[in-house]
């Protein structure tokens, strides 16, 4: 018996090493800001992988508004990974069963190789003066931001508005409702993703104030210069952990785990952060955070675990049907 | 009789096919769809339908789309008639333009209207100076929905002016009828069921517009949501069962819609057929 696995063994680690230059395909499912990210570390993962294993690695992406993209998956989208907003959106495809619960758990961080926080662009010169979350809801005021029923990106908008009232001296639940309503009722237009609102902003010249992921602000510098737009820093943000997950029904049927699972440990090799980094992520790990340093301003944050107690409470007390952003959002 | 052949032979199989068509590409999805909704219940049902933000979001749709197309009969109608009934250099690519609405992706049509629209578009800059906002309003819904119908009033209506007998005008004025008379008595009731297409098409497809309207929006719950938005909302939240219901419910009031039109229509025809 033994004799016999240790021969398989042997044939196992023969065939392997023979099928060497096997192709492999793997399909990132990911949200809307990434595209230009994925990019850059998907042929940096392929060009790895090549001088380790010989093997030929592609990667597709698929990118759209993260609630959009979870649905697709669930409705049969055959991705290896998923690298979306938030993790309710991984855990809405956990729950129909395809991919293990406790993903969480899996990888370091939250399974969130890098950060992003939630920062104001706002135009030239700032005429507005906008500083500070108070400055958002003063009269006369239009803020951008988009759907939070749609977009990922917006309920970290709303999350850290929240926040923000939550932590001032004298703070509590009925002062952060009273600041977050007040704050929706200068919302103009309501686009369904980031990307919608970031074009509402800059292109259609509506609003004072986008609220925004920070890796999108920065990217809209980038593109359209740093004298069209300013980037604002609020007194305190939240620490957005947009994470990754192996969709574990779909690499057994095609049996890309071994790569697909590779591929997000390679997110968290200073390689790859450094690759975040230039893409205006956040990295996690501290000596590359602290070469990149200086691209990033620096910025005070809470995270959702601190003040909301997880995703899980906060998707269903917030953006559930008939949760509090129906109850005050805009139009209400 | 015998002798009464058609032009294209085996009425059978030729029924056979268009049911199993119908069958396959409307009745089939139409069916799931209902199938789908049912996994929400009676008592769902009301309740999203007793929702105010529902009840806005279907006046919102219902009631645009309605104003549009009566916008669209009028100004087709209009353009049907130039179309027809005058000659003049360019007449040909106009007549082109008119379809141009169809071949064009509605969510590009949407980003034109808005860029065109927006507070810093060109029109929208100049309606502004007029306090008149377009882009992110209501306003602005009702011109998205002009603009996608718009096509269906003057392809319906074309034919069949292009058909009209002019003896009936000139014997109308020969009796002494004034023009606007011959146009309200005798032209407009021979017209009458074909315009009423033309609306009715117009209508249904302003309703059920996502993709250029959406741009256009500003999607404020209450203001300026329309139907299909909140449907596609609830498929982001992975409410399936919600979705579909609201989905089965625009399609019972489209389907109301729709036969209180024909009804309509087939009057107005009795009328038209009348000898006067």
């Amino acid at each position: 018996m033994k004799k016999t696995l240790a021969l398989l063994a042997l044939a196992g680690t023969l065939a392997t090493g023979a099928a060497s230059a096997r192709n492999v395909t793997l399909l990132n499912v990911s949200y809307d800001p990434t595209r230009e990210l994925y990019q850059d570390l998907d042929r940096a993962f392929a060009a790895q992988w090549k001088a380790q294993h010989g093997d030929t690695i592609t990667i597709q992406m698929s990118h759209g508004g993260s609630g959009k993209q979870a649905g697709a998956v669930i409705n049969g989208l055959p991705a290896d990974v998923v690298t979306l907003a938030l993790a309710p959106d991984i855990d809405a495809i956990a729950a129909r069963g395809l991919i293990s619960r406790d993903w969480q758990k899996r990888l370091p961080d939250n399974a969130s190789p890098y950060t992003s926080t939630i920062v104001f662009l706002v135009r030239k010169g700032n005429p507005k003066h906008i500083r500070d979350w108070p400055d958002l809801v003063r009269p006369g005021v239009q803020v951008i931001t988009p759907n939070p029923k749609t977009s990922g990106g917006a309920r970290w908008n709303f999350l850290a508005a929240w926040g923000y009232a939550l932590q001032q001296p004298g703070g509590n639940e009925a002062k952060a409702r009273a600041f977050t309503h007040e704050l929706l009722q200068h919302v103009p237009v309501l686009d369904t993703g980031a990307r919608g609102a970031t074009n509402t902003f800059v292109q259609r010249g509506v609003g004072d104030v986008l609220i925004a992921w920070e890796n999108e602000a920065l990217l809209a510098q980038k593109e359209f210069g740093k004298t069209a737009f300013e980037i604002v820093v609020p007194s305190v943000s939240i620490l957005a952990e947009p994470p990754v997950a192996v969709v574990d029904a779909n690499v057994a049927k095609d049996g890309n785990r071994a790569v697909a699972e590779a591929y997000l440990k390679f997110l968290y090799t200073p390689e790859a952060q450094a690759i975040e980094a230039r893409n205006f992520y956040r990295p996690r790990l501290p000596d590359v955070a602290a070469k990149y340093a200086g691209a990033f301003p620096r910025v005070k944050t809470f995270t959702i675990d601190q003040l909301f107690g997880g995703w899980r409470k906060a998707q269903a007390k917030f953006f559930a049907d008939g949760g509090v952003f129906d109850q005050i959002g805009p139009g209400s | 009789m015998a002798g009464r052949r058609r032009v294209l032979p085996g009425f059978g199989l030729a029924l056979g096919y268009t049911l199993a068509c119908l069958g396959l590409l409307v009745l089939l999805p139409l069916a799931a769809l209902v199938w789908k909704a049912s996994g929400i219940g009676m008592a769902g049902l009301l309740h999203l339908l007793a929702t105010p933000r529902t009840q806005a979001a279907l006046r919102l749709s219902f009631g645009a789309a309605f104003i549009a197309a009566l916008a669209n009969a009028a100004f087709g109608l209009l353009v049907a008639w130039v179309l027809v009934r005058y000659r003049f250099p360019g007449r040909r690519l106009l007549d082109a333009l008119v379809d141009l609405p169809f071949a064009l992706p509605t969510a590009v049509a949407g980003i034109a209207l808005t860029a065109l629209y927006a507070p810093n578009g060109w029109l929208g800059q100049t309606l502004a100076t007029f306090g008149l906002r377009v882009a992110y309003t209501r306003l602005g819904i009702g011109v998205a929905m002009v603009f996608v119908g718009f096509p269906f009033v003057v392809r319906t209506v074309q034919p069949v002016l292009a058909a009209l007998d002019r003896d009936m005008e000139e014997a109308a004025e020969s009796l002494g009828a004034r023009r606007a008379q011959t146009f309200v008595r005798v032209i407009l009731p021979m017209l009458a069921p074909a315009l009423l297409t033309g609306f009715a098409l117009a209508l249904a497809r302003a309703v059920g517009e996502y993709g250029s309207v959406i741009f256009i929006a500003g999607n404020i719950p209450m203001r300026s949501e329309i139907a299909p938005l909140l449907i596609v909302q609830k498929l982001e939240a992975f409410d399936y069962a919600g979705a579909a219901a609201l989905g089965v419910v625009m399609l019972g009031f489209s389907l109301l819609l729709l036969l209180a039109l024909s009804l309509l229509q087939r009057r107005s025809r009795r009328w038209a057929e009348q000898p006067a």
